[in-house]
């Protein structure tokens, strides 16, 4: 078993008197597909929120690669290498689709407020850079040819694409994916599972959050259950079909 | 300070943070049917002052006053139906734009037709020179006048949202406007009301309190600033928490004269406001229920 | 223009502002129509405020109706520096060594006519705008967390609050302000002075200033952190996502503008030799918000253009006793029918407008 790139440890968040994740330990293993599922109000986008540092835990430990981040914010955690997308794909509005894959190239650059003042020059070769890293990262996804679209004008199984490749574009080493198959029809699905796989091939490693079960069977490695705030089984999608907890409370919706 | 000068600090602040309040209320009859927060809620203060010192020489008191309140409330009504109605969701940062914008126009065009010499409507009762006896303190019956008009205020709202099928439609809109709709109720008269009530109102206190302070074509302003303070201190939602609100910005303001030059009281409420916004924008009262679309995180 | 290089295709509009300013005075000079020259000088640095309005709201997206408090901040400081009268008859130690340094300068004080000291206006420069840059600094961290209605109150609040301490502060001459404020000399003969033969000089000066600010600007647009901006404009919490520090990007800019604005305070204060209260009142910030607002909130040029023109015919009197309706005026106007700006929707309509008669629409 590889090492885990993530590790959650002890995990405890509450919002007034709600406790939304009541003690979740959490393990996922450097280049593996790992997805979280549960049913609604589980905690999984509180989960989300808070490994990827727009929440800090009441109590807990989370670790990237070792370093602990439980309550570093979003930026920086981004600059540690991870990197995620949204449920209802947040591309800038206004932006076109280049650019905002370079907004996701931002930790990749080093000028300062003071210097893109005053001195384009400098600036501009590291912007050079940038720019080709950015029609890289959309060549990868296979979306070069929508550089100059207006990205929130796009049809919405594109924009998420795009959100992935923002997401990719500064090569993390951990991705969180927040129901990506949210609106998507069955083929742009399978399209999905064909990206997630590349995604996973590239070395990256993903978690995800997802309802779509036909997805998670396909691509994850492992599978992580949440109900009520408790992680109540973990393993790998063959184990997780079987365990008599979760068959209880899916209620066969197994076949999604 | 002896007790009689503290007793007048408390009756002083206490007047004006009952029609600071009754501005922070208006704020949120309107907020809390659009999410609108209308900077031009002051001039309403301004506007039924005004009109009703125009009417005053020609009708009883009591008529004027009415008129002038039923005037501004249209005043209200037409900047509803005309400037804000038929935007489709526009963006918060153009609303807030375009009200501040509308309050300029309010208070140039009462520069236009009235001038800027300051004026005052007559007292409702007596004169300048009648006064109580308050433990003590000498008060002049105006006073009694504006606290009287802002629990009318409070307790006829209160009431209208309970118990009026009409109130509580507004209620119903404001927490879920798209059931409201499914419903039958019609969401866009009601924020057409929920304007002329908000007008209507600030007139009646700014005629309550005309006597007092007078009335001057660039009240509104600072009147709005308070009247926000008001609003976001007792948290949005409730007009009794308005008015402990409204109560204590009056006296905190009302005792400042005693430390800080006259000049400077202004900067003590809006310091308040400052320090409010920072560190607890969902308000003293409210116990962190609802707070502005866009606020604080 | 496509035959430049990318990188300076971005400075075509910095040149034909250039080429604009030039065009301008050699015209009014030779229609001996000099005296237009001191509106134009004065909306130049109004204009300063403007294009760090621009660069906060219209890019970051960051409402503020308090900065004409800032361009108050920078003006009154050098006003006050430059216009104190330390008696010169015996001056204390340190006061004859800055003297010899030429931190203080000689006046005649204004009350007593006896000989007196004052801070020279280079040295009251620097700090004029290192007071602007710490107020913001102190008032930003706070208050930038705010958005939206709070974020404009709290800045509403903020311009109130610098409006009301100049009008009761004793040392900043309460209602009336500060006057003879002494000319700021630069380097060869040049100064920022309301001298009638100084005009042109002068009208070149302010021009250079907003044309360095243009600069500033249009590259920082252009830059990673302009797209930062323009990321925390669309979508904040996404932005932070992507590993921009949000609330820092928010501070940097809100700092600029507010010392773009003190810069032009300090052009304000000694061309025309004095300064009132009434620069940090609500009317004038809401007038800079308007002028943005009209200009097409992140576009520079159509901000700049609008700025001028509108702020030169308010300063000629134009608009008479209905300079401050016609603000709200256009303030209403703009955002109902152009929320993209006027010289956007003028240019949309013009374009429309030129398609029309060819008949060459697409079918729905």
């Amino acid at each position: 078993m590889n090492r885990a790139l993530l590790e959650v440890e002890g995990l405890h968040h509450w919002f007034g008197g709600l406790h939304v994740i009541d003690g979740v330990d959490l393990s996922c293993p450097e280049g593996v597909v790992k997805a979280v599922i549960g049913p609604n109000g589980a905690g999984k986008s509180t989960l989300f929120h808070l490994i990827g540092g727009a929440l800090r835990p009441r109590t807990g430990s989370i670790r990237v690669g070792g370093k602990e981040t439980a309550g570093l914010p979003s930026h920086r955690m981004a600059r540690l290498g991870v990197a995620r997308t949204f449920q209802s794909s947040r591309l800038f509005p206004g932006m076109s689709v280049l650019d905002n894959v370079l907004v996701g190239l931002h930790v990749r650059g080093r000028s300062g407020f003071l210097a893109d003042a005053l001195l384009p020059s400098s600036a501009r070769s590291e912007e050079r850079a940038l720019r080709a890293r950015a029609l890289e990262a959309l060549e990868r996804l296979g979306i070069a040819e929508l550089a100059q679209a207006d990205a929130a004008g796009l049809p919405f199984g594109r924009q998420r694409i795009v959100e992935i490749a923002r997401a990719l574009a500064p090569k993390p080493r951990l991705l969180l994916l927040d129901e990506p198959a949210c609106g998507l029809n069955n083929s742009e699905t399978a399209d999905l599972a064909e990206r997630i796989r590349a995604i996973r091939a590239g070395g990256v490693t993903v978690l995800l959050v997802e309802h779509d079960m036909s997805l998670v069977m396909e691509v994850a490695d492992q599978i992580a259950v949440l109900h009520y705030g408790r992680k109540i089984a973990d393993g790998t999608p063959r184990e997780i079909q079987a365990d008599p907890d979760v068959i209880s409370v899916y209620l066969g919706a197994a076949d999604a | 300070m002896d007790p009689v000068q503290v007793l007048q600090y408390i009756l002083s602040g206490i007047t004006s943070g009952a029609v600071y309040a009754v501005v922070g209320i208006g704020f949120d009859i309107v907020y809390s049917a659009t999410g609108i927060i209308n900077f031009a809620q002051g001039d309403f203060l301004m506007l039924g002052g005004m009109i009703a010192v125009s009417l005053a020489p020609h009708m009883p008191l009591s008529l004027a006053v009415f008129c002038a309140v039923a005037a501004t409330g249209c005043v209200g009504v037409l900047l509803h139906v005309v400037f804000i109605r038929w935007l489709r969701s526009p963006a918060v940062l153009r609303l807030i734009i375009l009200t501040i914008g509308l309050s300029i126009l309010l208070r140039e065009a009462a520069l236009h037709v009235w001038d800027e010499k300051v004026r005052a409507l007559p007292f409702f009762s007596g004169d300048e020179t009648s006064s109580l006896a308050v433990l003590g303190a000498r008060v002049s019956p105006q006073v009694l006048w504006v606290l009287a008009v802002a629990a009318l205020i409070v307790a006829g709202l209160g009431l209208f949202f309970r118990l009026t099928l009409t109130g509580k439609a507004m209620r119903a809109c404001a927490s879920n406007a798209s059931a409201a709709r499914l419903c039958g109720v019609d969401a866009s008269a009601l924020v057409t009301l929920s304007f002329f009530l908000s007008a209507a109102l600030g007139a009646l206190a700014g005629c309550a309190v005309s006597p007092i302070t007078q009335t001057s074509y660039d009240m509104g302003t600072p009147l709005a600033v308070k009247g926000f303070t008001c609003a976001v201190l007792g948290g949005l939602g409730s007009p009794t928490a308005a008015v402990a609100a409204g109560l204590l910005v009056g006296l905190v303001e009302s005792f400042s004269v005693s430390v800080l030059p006259l000049a400077f009281k202004d900067v003590a409420s809006l310091c308040i406001l400052l320090a409010i916004l920072v560190l607890r924008p969902q308000g003293l009262f409210a116990g962190g229920s609802r707070s502005l679309k866009g606020g604080n995180r | 223009m496509r035959a430049l290089p990318p990188g300076l295709r971005r400075y075509a509009a910095l040149a034909g502002l250039c080429a604009a300013v030039v065009l301008v005075q050699v015209l009014l000079s030779a229609l001996h129509a000099e005296q237009y020259l001191v509106q134009l000088t004065m909306a130049a640095w109004y204009s300063l405020v403007a294009v760090g309005l621009c660069l906060l709201m219209g890019h970051t997206g960051q409402v503020s109706m308090g900065h004409g408090g800032f361009l108050a901040i920078g003006g009154y400081a050098s006003a006050v520096l430059t216009t104190l009268a330390i008696p010169a008859a015996g001056a204390s130690g340190t006061a004859l060594l800055l003297r010899s340094l030429g931190i203080l300068a000689a006046r005649q004080d204004p009350a007593t006519g006896a000989d007196a000291l004052a801070v020279a206006p280079w040295a009251a420069f620097p700090c004029a705008l290192l007071l602007a840059a710490a107020v913001a600094f102190l008032v930003g961290i706070p208050v930038l967390r705010l958005k939206g209605h709070y974020l404009a109150m709290a800045t509403l609040a903020f311009g109130f609050i610098v409006s009301r301490l100049l009008l009761g502060l004793k040392f900043c001459g309460e209602a009336d302000g500060i006057s003879g404020i002494p000319a700021f000399r630069l380097f060869a003969g040049l100064a920022v002075s309301g001298k009638k033969a100084l005009r042109v000089p002068n009208y070149y000066e302010a021009w250079a200033v907003v044309a360095l600010a243009c600069f500033l600007s249009v590259n920082l647009m252009g830059s990673r952190t302009g797209r930062a901006l323009r990321a925390i404009h669309g979508d904040e919490e996404a932005a932070a996502a992507m590993g921009i520090d949000t609330a820092r990007a928010k501070l940097s800019v809100f700092v600029l503008s507010a010392v773009l604005s003190a810069l032009g305070g300090v052009g304000i204060a000694h061309f025309g030799g004095g300064i009132g209260p009434g620069e940090a009142a609500v009317l004038k910030s809401v007038r800079y918000v308007a002028l943005v607002a009209a200009g097409g909130m992140g576009s520079l040029w159509g901000t700049l253009a609008v700025s001028s023109v509108l702020t030169f015919l308010s300063l000629r009197g134009v608009f008479g006793l209905y300079d401050d309706a016609v603000f709200g005026a256009i303030l209403v106007a703009a955002m109902l029918f152009a929320p993209e700006g006027v010289p956007r929707a003028l240019a949309g309509g013009a374009r429309r407008a030129a398609s029309l008669p060819r008949g060459r629409g697409r079918p729905a």
